[in-house]
């Protein structure tokens, strides 16, 4: 069965837990979005799935779990992800450089974005339903 | 799973802006509290709110106490309150119900940003749950 070998998810297991990463930060952004001296932190997607995409051409390589067994599944590890310091259009008196109308719109954009890859996802695992059903 | 994170750091948040809007309700109640000296005045109430880091690596918020404003209290001569000193002077309260009314405000909002939040994260946790269940 070289198709579930072959990592059977593609991308979107890696493009998931990304977005899930990206989504946690958005919340402790939000929720901290009134404390004093709080620097708001982001991470950029489109560097953080090159970086697991790299990793995958390479099993083992930085950025992904250790295995022991070629049938064990190597998560991306959550130390490579790189998050940054936003740069805020216009910070606070008080050091918060949380600005909250862009987090809400960055919010919406990747819970689109995981929604997304729920849906490739879920059509991927109702393909292979389907050939295992051989109708 | 980051997206669990998600309802514990939101809900930090919520708890402190609650603890926000409950000081800013005992401010405005007490806004017109007269007494006969400046040490028993009402002085207006502030939480202050600091980033913790929880358990599970996510940044919460909580509330690291509750200063009072250092704001002079309001001298007025009313002779006939019985709580007048011998001067014929009331001391106010140095609540400010313009600077609470804005408080309150940007308590509800922020406070409703992370029950939405928190109920889009449970929509999403809800859907990767039914992952390959349908067609």
């Amino acid at each position: 069965m070289s198709i579930i070998n072959d990592r059977l998810f593609g991308i979107h297991d890696d493009a998931l837990q990304l977005q899930e990463r990206s989504l946690k930060l958005r919340a402790e952004n939000i929720a901290n979005a009134d404390t004093p001296g709080y620097k708001a932190r982001e991470m950029s997607f489109d560097r953080a799935m090159e970086a697991a995409l790299q990793s995958n051409s390479a099993p083992g390589g930085a950025g992904r779990l250790a295995t022991s067994d070629p049938r064990q599944m190597a998560g991306v590890s959550s130390s490579s992800i790189r998050e940054g310091y936003s740069v805020p259009d216009q910070p606070a008196l008080d050091g918060n450089t949380v600005d909250l109308d862009q987090e809400r719109v960055g919010y919406t954009q990747d819970v689109i974005g995981y929604q997304t890859t729920l849906s490739f996802l879920n059509s991927k695992v109702s393909g292979i339903k389907k050939a295992l059903g051989g109708q | 799973m980051s997206l669990y994170d998600v309802f514990s750091i939101s809900s930090s948040a919520m708890a402190a802006q609650s603890t926000r809007l409950n000081t800013t309700a005992s401010n405005l109640a007490n806004a017109n509290v007269d007494a006969s000296s400046p040490e028993e005045a009402y002085r207006a109430r502030q939480p202050v709110f600091q980033t913790v880091l929880e358990a599970n690596g996510g940044r919460g918020v909580k509330v690291a106490g509750i200063t009072e404003s250092q704001a002079q209290p309001v001298q007025k001569h009313d002779p006939g309150n019985p709580l007048a000193d011998e001067n014929g002077y009331v001391y106010g309260s140095n609540v400010n119900p313009v600077e609470e009314m804005v408080n309150m405000l940007s308590a509800s909002r922020t406070y409703q940003t992370n029950v939405q939040v928190m109920d889009t994260t449970k929509q999403l946790a809800m859907r990767t749950l039914q992952l390959g269940q349908g067609q």
